[in-house]
């Protein structure tokens, strides 16, 4: 169905791979969008930690990447496209646990090998595509209206 | 709309709209309006950094006058562990509770020993809760006032376990009015405060009951009175007076001091507002989720750095540790029974009478169509704003003042770089009248007076960039 596009907000953010220093500021930014707008506060805190553990898998593995923030009056999405390795075994990564961070990344307390599963336990629609070598590409999306879930 | 009360008031006559205090407040609650500075009730948090801020003493702490005691038949005064660590080494708990009652107040009941019984309690919490971590203290007000007006979803984090003060003052006016066949509120208990915020979660607790206490009393009021009462007071043994501070509860005073007594694998203590946010924006993201509890105060080193305090609170930090380490060193280990806490603790004996809410701020629009409209028009505006923050708008940045024309309390035109369109075609008359406004010295040469100018140009760049700094 086509939104009106008055009362739909986009925007995009751009995240730098291994800008450990600015790491988290983007989902910071979203959040403090949600609360301008006045979304629950427990769809506020899933969202932000689903923009967080996204964001967090640009910086570590990636080039670059951007976050596309979405909100209509019915939903919250996020496209997180980026430039990176991509992930081999989609499958494997989304096991609670599992995780390719380096040594350097863990002791910063990074890459529990909770990302993607976080991100797919806080979302109420999460797509992942990616291409080995080229890039990962999430889709993530909240409904506002929590009768609507599922 | 709610009303809020507040503990921080501006005199206008005596602010001079220098806006210092808007720059410091870390929720963007003070505008300058008519070249005074207003506060925005919603989002003021009372943390009290625009009082230190302010050079002209224009923004002012509410508390109780000493006055207020003659209102009731018996009166006691629940001091703050921090006016402990306002004095010398020399002088311990015991006198300083003494010198109290030589003030006028009935009683002086010491707050280290409820203290305790609080460390008790909130282990027993700490033991039982399965929620998501880390639990936060809620004996930092503003810590929970931050809590519901920017991180509203991590409310059910906060210990649901009263303050010392405020079960202090419940059982101590049952003891009294029982004492002495007076109603309740025929007893009145002063809390001696360390900062402004207290007096606050008193009028206004933050979950939303009725605090126990009937007034607080500023630390930096009473030091005076207080040091000359205990002048020329009998020096008492100082084992006896180190035997009656509560190890457990003496170390309330400072930020850390709540975390050594609850032995816990993983906890953090941190201080000071701008430490607060970040580590609140971590807990958000869920990477704390492995630490069990959180310290939090707004002024640095916890209690001893409030706002109405004398003593340099390093000082009054050290005098604490120091105690403490006194009291370890002498193997003095006085401290409450915990099996009548635990006890108490099961008849919901130390839990917060109410429950504590959020308090969001204000969406753009309670309808969510216009809201997401006008956060997309203030993204525009402030695109087009200079984006230096000079706040002559009366607006602490750039992007405040671009909310605040959203919200319809400020206009595009306060913003001085919007330069009125009608008057661009007097560009040139202007600039013309720019140049005589520097008459040169007509005496000089030619080439003097070009060096003269640009002198004189520099000289009001260096100025106004002072202005402006």
């Amino acid at each position: 169905m086509m939104m009106n596009a008055e009362n739909v907000l986009f925007q995009s953010f751009e995240i730098i791979g291994r800008d450990f220093s600015r790491a988290g500021s983007v989902s910071t930014k979203v959040k403090e969008i949600l609360q301008e707008i006045g979304i629950d506060s427990t769809v506020i805190r899933r969202a932000a930690i689903a923009a967080y553990e996204a964001e967090m898998n640009v910086v570590m593995y990636a080039n670059r990447g951007e976050l596309a923030l979405t909100i209509t009056p019915k939903k919250i999405h996020f496209k997180v496209e980026d430039k990176g390795p991509g992930i081999e075994d989609i499958e494997m990564a989304m096991q609670e646990g599992y995780s390719t961070a380096t040594e350097e990344m863990r002791e910063m307390g990074f890459g529990a090998g909770m990302g993607l599963p976080n991100i797919k336990k806080n979302a109420d629609k999460f797509e992942i595509s990616s291409i080995p070598g080229s890039g990962t590409k999430l889709d993530i999306t909240l409904h506002l209206n929590q009768a609507e879930k599922k | 709309m709610n009303h809020y009360f507040h503990s921080i008031r501006v005199d206008s006559d005596k602010c001079s709209g220098r806006m210092r205090c808007m720059r410091v407040c870390p929720t963007q609650a003070l505008r300058a309006r008519g070249g005074k500075a207003k506060i925005i009730e919603e989002r003021c948090i009372d943390c009290g950094e625009c009082i230190t801020a302010c050079p002209n003493g224009a923004i002012i702490p509410l508390t109780d006058p000493f006055g207020e005691l003659s209102k009731f038949r018996h009166t006691i005064a629940i001091p703050s562990p921090a006016l402990y660590a306002q004095f010398g080494r020399e002088i311990l708990p015991d006198k300083i509770l003494a010198g109290l009652k030589k003030l006028g107040f009935d009683d002086a009941v010491d707050l280290a020993q409820t203290c305790g019984e609080v460390s008790f309690a909130i282990q027993e919490y700490l033991r039982e809760y399965k929620g998501p971590k880390p639990l936060i203290s809620n004996a930092c007000p503003t810590v929970v006032r931050l809590i519901q007006v920017k991180y509203p979803g991590l409310i059910d984090q906060i210990i649901p376990i009263n303050t010392p003060r405020e079960i202090a003052a419940r059982e101590i006016k049952k003891k009294k009015s029982k004492q002495y066949d007076l109603k309740e509120k025929e007893v009145g208990a002063f809390y001696l405060t360390p900062c402004p915020v207290k007096m606050i979660s008193i009028r206004q607790p933050a979950e939303k009951g009725k605090s126990n206490l009937d007034g607080a009393i500023s630390i930096s009021d009473i030091y005076g009175p207080l040091l000359s009462a205990m002048e020329g007071m009998e020096k008492g043994s100082y084992r006896k007076a180190l035997e009656s501070i509560c190890i457990l509860g003496i170390g309330w005073a400072m930020a850390g001091g709540m975390s050594r007594t609850l032995r816990l694998k993983n906890s953090l203590t941190v201080s000071g507002l701008s430490e607060i946010l970040k580590v609140f924006d971590d807990i958000e993201r869920g990477k704390l989720r492995n630490i069990d509890f959180i310290e939090a105060y707004s002024c640095h080193q916890g209690c001893v750095g409030g706002s109405l305090t004398i003593e340099n609170l390093y000082i009054s930090y050290n005098k604490i540790l120091k105690l403490i380490e006194t009291l370890e060193f002498e193997k003095i280990k006085a401290c409450p029974d915990i099996r009548e806490v635990r006890r108490l603790y099961q008849q919901k004996y130390s839990f917060l009478e109410g429950k504590i809410e959020p308090r969001p701020l204000k969406p753009l629009d309670e309808d969510l169509n216009k809201a997401i409209m006008k956060r997309k028009e203030k993204e525009i505006i402030y695109e087009k704003l200079p984006k230096i923050d000079c706040g002559a708008c009366g607006s602490p940045t750039c992007l405040t003042f671009a909310e605040d024309v959203v919200r319809g309390e400020a206009e595009l035109a306060d913003c001085i770089f919007n330069f009125p369109r009608p008057l661009r075609k007097f560009r040139h008359e202007i600039s013309e009248l720019l140049d005589k406004s520097f008459p040169l010295n007509p005496t000089l040469s030619e080439s003097e007076e070009k060096k003269k100018e640009g002198r004189k140009k520099n000289e009001t760049k260096r100025n106004y960039r002072k202005a402006k700094a």
